[in-house]
């Protein structure tokens, strides 16, 4: 998977929490958090899209290295490098 | 007979529209069944049924406008028998058999504007006084519901005329719909085809007029909160690492689907400090304090479109804390969606606004009438701060913040409120299990 198609998902999982973000806005080198307007529940939906749509897992001590686009695409394409964990099973909600 | 009537559905709320019906005559429900789907401002509310029984005839019809506290349907209770004569039993007599003529009387007469023109002097004689030539019997007249009536008006079209698709014939909403429709594209198809039910007016709000609604339902709500309610407001600061620190642990073994919120865990405190001061939760009514001991939790929720819903988590205190927080983010989830559920609107007992991790330090809140306190919660986060032994640290804090009632309480209760909020945060593996309310006798330490 290339970056590029990792950052299209990373927007994918954005939208579905704030639809009303338009990815020719989105600075990838400024904090994500304060672009999009995420509350702590939001990050937390975004996380799980990510782990549901990437299948990589990210501890919580990962947060604070995911708070750009860039650093998140990094961190998602490292996590696919090192051979993704299982996809966790699908959620019955 | 059981009277299934719109609840309230928060103090700046004073009716809905009633979108869709999800039962039909005849159809058992059981209690916490929903019944049907009201719009309103906030949301469009599943309205629940407080229970169980069988429906017996549905009074309101999609489309029309529901004031809080009117009987949108009946129920017949387990074991009751349905009325012999169902058109005639005494509560469905109001619309179908004395608003409904009384409303036709103007219309019906063919001489000028005058009331009923015929020499009855009460109003009862009146009615049948009007009724047609041809025979003695009470007429065949066509029914009429006041929705359609209305409608029927608005449109300019005359409702008596029309072919009547409801109940013993009624003329309906959808009834006056149809007709405004054919009488609008003449050459339009077929009339037996029929057409969508739902008419623009029975829709949901779009975002913007859903906006401005919620704007000002949220205006009322809170004008009225600053004009009534004497409020008296307490902060203190709370020390988080304990809760931090076992959070951290307690999330590490767990997949990012099943982890936990600091948000959750200060919910649960206030709903478990409640026990302790119970003067917290409950509602004031006619000038009355009523205490509910079993906190339902409000939440404050922000749209992204603008705007707040702060609907209940119910009793929370006996909830474990996973279980808790997956109903928090449903909760969120389905606010943002518009969907809640007639009772999370009705039954907080108080309510907590959290402003999260980017939010400011503090925030001291406008209590939501008729409940008696808000309790917030600024951004967690490293301040400066003393320990037990006197030096200066950097630790984890919270701003909590106290607005109460002082109809219900007072500053000293409050304090020891947060007091116990602090306390209960420094034991987090407590706040974990879900608590039998039943239990309290042997209750938290």
């Amino acid at each position: 998977m290339t970056d590029a198609e990792i950052l299209a998902g990373v927007i994918a999982e954005l939208q579905a929490i704030a639809p009303e973000v338009d990815a020719a806005d989105l600075v990838t080198d400024q904090p994500l958090r304060r672009q999009v307007d995420l509350d702590s529940m939001d990050w937390l939906n975004v996380l799980i899209g990510l782990h549901r749509r990437f299948g990589v897992d990210i501890p919580e001590r990962d947060y604070a290295r995911l708070g750009d686009l860039r650093t998140i695409v990094a961190y998602l394409a490292a996590g696919l490098r090192a051979g993704a964990p299982v996809q966790s099973p699908p959620s019955t909600r | 007979m059981i009277a299934f009537k719109l609840p309230s559905l928060g103090s700046d709320m004073d009716s809905g529209t009633l979108l869709a019906w999800h039962v039909a005559p005849g159809q058992a429900v059981k209690k916490g069944d929903v019944l049907a789907v009201v719009d309103t401002s906030k949301a469009a509310v599943d309205v629940e049924t407080w229970a169980d029984g069988q429906v017996h005839r549905l009074v309101t019809e999609v489309g029309q406008a529901v004031p809080v506290g009117s009987v949108m349907a009946w129920l017949l209770a387990p074991g009751e028998a349905p009325p012999p004569e169902p058109p005639a039993d005494a509560p469905v007599a109001p619309v179908a058999a004395v608003a409904a003529p009384l409303a036709d009387a103007p219309a019906a007469s063919p001489g000028p504007l005058a009331g009923p023109p015929v020499a009855g002097p009460g109003p009862a004689p009146a009615v049948p006084g009007v009724a047609l030539p041809g025979g003695p019997q009470v007429p065949t007249r066509q029914r009429v519901t006041p929705a359609a009536r209305q409608r029927a008006r608005a449109l300019g079209l005359q409702p008596d005329a029309l072919q009547g698709t409801g109940p013993d014939g009624a003329v309906t909403l959808a009834d006056v719909d149809r007709a405004a429709a054919s009488a609008a594209a003449p050459a339009a198809a077929p009339p037996p085809a029929p057409p969508p039910p739902a008419p623009p007016p029975a829709g949901p709000a779009t975002p913007a007029e859903r906006s401005a609604a919620m704007r000002q339902a949220i205006a009322a709500a809170m004008a009225r909160s600053k004009r009534e309610i004497p409020h008296y407001y307490l902060a203190q600061a709370i020390p988080m690492r304990a809760a931090l620190d076992w959070l951290q642990a307690f999330n590490a073994a767990r997949p990012v689907t099943q982890r936990v919120l600091p948000a959750a865990l200060l919910i649960k405190a206030v709903a478990l400090a409640v026990r302790d001061v119970p003067e917290m939760s409950g509602h004031l009514v006619d000038g009355r304090f009523q205490p509910a001991p079993v906190a339902h939790v409000g939440v404050a929720i922000s749209l992204r479109q603008g705007g707040l819903v702060a609907p209940a988590l119910h009793d929370v205190a006996a909830q474990p804390l996973d279980r808790l927080m997956a109903d928090l983010a449903d909760l969120v989830r389905r606010a943002r969606a518009f969907s809640l559920r007639s009772s999370e609107m009705s039954d907080p007992t108080l309510t907590v606004t959290n402003l999260g991790d980017t939010g400011a330090d503090a925030v001291f809140g406008v209590i939501y009438p008729p409940q008696v306190a808000l309790v917030g919660f600024g951004r967690i986060a490293d301040r400066p701060a003393v320990d037990d032994a006197g030096r200066l640290v950097v630790l984890p804090t919270v701003q909590a913040s106290l607005a109460a009632d002082h109809r219900a309480s007072d500053g000293h209760r409050g304090a020891l409120f947060l007091a116990r909020l602090a306390d209960l945060l420094q034991v987090p593996a407590q706040l974990a299990a879900g608590e039998d309310p039943q239990t309290d006798a042997k209750g938290p330490p």
